[in-house]
């Protein structure tokens, strides 16, 4: 009897224990990672990482991209899937989007009837271009069952494929102002954190992110608590398939062009964000704070390194041992955790 | 508490020298303490085994004995103490070392290999090998075949285990523990998923072992078992060690007051039952290979058991009424109205709910909290403008927890960090937050401390005063009878017979069971 009069409420100690440290180690990965650079610069080149601001910038333009997929690629995970076909898709609602935004003053568009439209109707068709990708991966994999990794691989393929006989692999150029505005300075990364925003109070806040994590945590239990689970892991593919389009309209308004080798293999960088984040492939753990962090780190190594004058290649194999690295120490972490 | 507990133990821990003869130990444990982050699972505990003996341990769920037999085993170390395998101090930095040194552990979870044969399973890690280095399959069969017929285990060494059911499974666990021909053997829950039959099996190999001079430690809820097999009866409450007794020195009274320190006068609670008018009709259900022929009406403020052995269709049933695996044949009325329920989530708008069989499987929500497993079926019903309605949500969490007490440190804590018991409340939190008007419960009290079975007896019994209308599905004979006001008895997918609460007696009922009628 009175084991339950000891139970007394602790809920603020326990709540910021829990919620605390996942987020905080990353984001401190995150800052000596920058540190060490720092030191680098001033050891090899004698000048500032951090304080460039121009370098600073350039770097979060190009984790914008990786990030949108990777939001996306977060959630999708959560449910115990994955998306292999985010970098495909991109390059599809890329290369459509790009060829309802040529001006007409370029002699050889795509549809030469179709030039000078307003802009929204390409960034419509991209961002539908990618709806429709995913909503059709969510669909196979929860009508037919077969595992998300294959269902998204034939994606990949196929709309890698898709986006070069659109137009023969001929790259789509010559963009209306207004489009290639979706690109211009800070917009990428304006666009990327607001994304990341709505779907961080998504998942935490709503009936969509309590349903992904239950799915993620026990699909069975998630069923028999009346979820409606194949109808939500569509939705969740779309999503995932909805910002992989969003990303193609931004990644084409940046570069002024359309090209169907747009996005080649950055669906294993945003899955490599996400991990890094702390999104774990065995689901119903992870964070878009996390990933956004993840994101950062890929992009700070890849500026850091170019900065310092690492080889392209050696670059890459640094890359692949810290993701490696990464998911060990959480798999340890998360296994500390469970040991009782 | 922890001054109750030293007083009831006072008495017990003492065992006279001229009740057992002075032998040699096999086994020892002296002053035994392990800890894990944030919490002291074992706190100087004994423990000591004679050979040719049976020693059974008990205690609620997070008592410690599960970990005490994971040190044992090699599969934990301890913080401080000792282990003294007869007589010499041991240490066993691996399970490998443990079983090296000859002692053998049964999993409570199965860890069998389903694509592997049964005599591969056995001799993994060690199998025979011929004069090339390579396996002898021959060999290996014959082996096999010798210890399962020694065992008087009817199987065919060639067998894929996962062709197996889990009584099965459960044998060929058993064999394979047998197999290392260790001195100490260590069963944790063996009989959690075996049917009479084999349990009686059971046991006869463990009289065999006991007459070989082995020392069995034997881990179980079940106070029957204790009284068949045990010959000394070792009790932990809190990671505390509490006492050693002779097994024909107790009853199940004093077992039980040992095992929660306190006593639990009636583990059933009499209810004065008004029955109300017919709510559920279940006519002729079937499921294609499963069950057939299913037909009984549910009243308001009723209590239906379901008995039956594993493998019976009990479960089937439920699932079938909740549409999980919809039925393929019947009618289901509600209110005198036909209703066709093929997925949860219709069923949860009719007033449904179905607490599942398998706590982990189909329950749980690992990775979440509690307040997050406790909220997901009423989620729909907390949402405005899109987002949930934390406050009120939490609110009602906090009034279930207190109602049912359920003993967290906080709702934002892990449910995995909660013992068996405190999450089957939690679950049975989650659907009554539905407030539903049928509550299915299957196997409500599987694999949980005897504390928290009578307080969610004691709930069952209080929803149904209030008009709830209830089925319960058992394997626990005693709970099935102790708490329905009918029985109704399955075997291999058909319905037995329904009993009323005078006529069912655990004879009668485990008559129908087996397919005598």
């Amino acid at each position: 009897m009175n084991a339950i009069l000891e139970n007394k409420p602790a809920a603020a100690p326990a709540r910021t224990r829990r919620r605390l440290p996942t987020e905080l180690s990353i984001f401190l990965v995150l800052i000596g990672i920058g540190l060490v650079f720092e030191v680098f610069g001033w050891i090899m080149r004698d000048q500032s990482f951090l304080m460039n601001s121009q370098r600073l910038v350039l770097m979060i333009l190009q984790v914008s991209i990786i990030g949108l997929l990777a939001i996306g690629v977060t959630q999708v995970i959560i449910t115990t899937g994955i998306d292999l076909s985010s970098g495909s898709v991109l390059a599809l609602s890329a290369m459509i989007a790009a060829s309802l935004a040529q001006t007409s003053d370029f002699t050889r568009a795509v549809f030469p009837s179709l030039t000078d439209l307003p802009v929204w109707i390409p960034v419509v068709a991209g961002l539908g271009v990618g709806l429709l990708a995913g909503a059709i991966n969510g669909s196979i994999i929860a009508i037919t069952g077969i595992p998300p990794f294959i269902a998204t691989l034939g994606m990949m393929v196929s709309a890698r494929g898709l986006a070069r006989y659109y137009t023969e692999g001929q790259p789509v150029s010559m963009l209306s102002d207004s489009y290639t505005a979706i690109g211009h300075g800070a917009m990428p990364v304006i666009i990327f954190l607001v994304v990341a925003v709505i779907f961080h109070i998504a998942l935490r806040y709503t009936k969509y992110g309590k349903y992904t994590y239950a799915i993620g945590g026990n699909m069975q239990a998630a069923r028999t608590s009346g979820i409606n689970v194949k109808r939500h892991l569509v939705i969740v593919y779309s999503i995932a398939g909805l910002l992989a389009g969003l990303a193609g309209v931004v990644a084409s308004a940046r570069a002024a062009t359309g090209q169907a080798g747009m996005g080649m293999s950055y669906e294993l960088d945003a899955i490599a964000a996400a991990v890094i984040g702390g999104t774990s492939l065995a689901g119903g753990v992870g964070r878009i704070t996390g990933t956004v962090i993840g994101a950062l780190i890929l992009g700070v190594m890849a500026s850091g390194f170019t900065f310092v004058g690492v080889d392209a290649y050696i670059q890459d194999i640094i890359k692949g041992l810290i993701i490696v690295v990464a998911v060990v120490i959480d798999q340890y972490r998360n296994k500390r955790k469970l040991k009782r | 508490m922890f001054a109750s507990a030293t007083a009831s133990s006072a008495p017990a821990a003492t065992v006279r020298p001229d009740v057992i003869p002075e032998e040699p130990y096999l086994l020892e444990v002296a002053n035994v303490s392990k800890g894990f982050p944030g919490v002291v699972a074992l706190s100087d505990v004994q423990l000591r085994v004679r050979p040719g003996s049976v020693l059974a341990l008990m205690g609620e769920n997070g008592a410690g004995k599960s970990t005490l037999m994971k040190i044992v085993a090699g599969i934990y170390q301890p913080d401080a103490g000792e282990l003294r395998l007869r007589g010499k101090p041991v240490k066993f930095d691996t399970p490998l070392a443990a079983l090296q040194a000859g002692i053998a552990m049964i999993h409570q979870e199965l860890n069998l290999m389903p694509h592997m044969s049964i005599a591969e399973n056995i001799w993994i890690g060690r199998e025979q090998l011929n004069g090339l280095h390579m396996v002898d399959h021959g060999e290996m069969h014959r082996c096999t075949a010798r210890l399962l017929e020694r065992l008087r285990i009817n199987l065919d060494p060639e067998e894929q285990v996962g062709n197996l059911s889990i009584a099965e499974r459960q044998m060929v666990e058993i064999a394979k523990a047998v197999s290392y021909d260790s001195d100490i053997l260590i069963m944790d829950e063996p009989t959690s998923a075996i049917t009479e039959t084999e349990v009686a099996h059971l046991f006869s190999i463990i009289a065999d072992l006991k007459s070989q001079g082995k020392g069995i430690i034997y881990i179980t809820h079940k106070m029957n078992e204790v009284f068949a097999i045990a010959d000394e009866v070792a009790v932990f409450r809190d990671g505390a060690y509490i006492g050693l007794q002779r097994a024909d020195s107790m009853d199940g009274d004093s077992l039980i007051s040992m095992m929660v320190g306190r006593e639990l006068s009636q583990l059933f609670p009499v209810r004065e039952q008004p029955i109300g008018e017919l709510v559920l009709s279940v006519r002729d259900l079937s499921l294609d290979g499963i069950f057939k022929g299913v037909s009984f009406d549910l009243h308001a403020g009723e209590i239906l058991g379901i008995a039956g052995l594993m493998g019976s269709g009990r479960t089937n049933v439920a699932e079938a009424i909740f549409g999980v695996t919809p039925s393929t044949g019947g009618e289901i009325h509600l209110d005198g109205q036909p209703v066709r329920i093929s997925d949860p989530h219709m069923a949860i708008e009719k007033g449904f709910a179905l607490l599942t069989e398998d706590r982990k499987l189909s329950g749980l929500f690992p990775c979440l909290s509690v307040l997050e497993n406790m909220e997901m079926a009423v989620l729909p019903h907390y949402v405005g403008n899109g987002f949930i309605q934390q406050k009120a949500l939490r609110a009602l969490c906090e009034d279930m927890c207190k109602k049912l007490r359920v003993k967290t440190p906080s709702l934002e804590q892990c449910i995995d960090n909660l013992s068996g018991g405190n999450q089957q409340k939690a679950l049975l939190a989650r659907w009554l937050m539905t407030n539903p008007r049928i509550l299915i419960l299957d196997e409500p009290t599987r694999g949980i401390d005897v504390g928290a079975k009578a307080e969610i007896y004691r709930l069952i019994s209080y929803l149904a005063s209030e008009g709830m209308a209830v089925i319960m599905i058992s394997s626990e004979l005693p709970e099935v009878l102790g708490m329905s006001d009918r029985v109704m008895v399955m075997h291999e997918g058909d319905l037995m017979g329904t009993l009323d609460r005078s006529e069912a007696t655990q004879e009668r009922v485990m008559q129908l069971a087996s397919g005598l009628s």
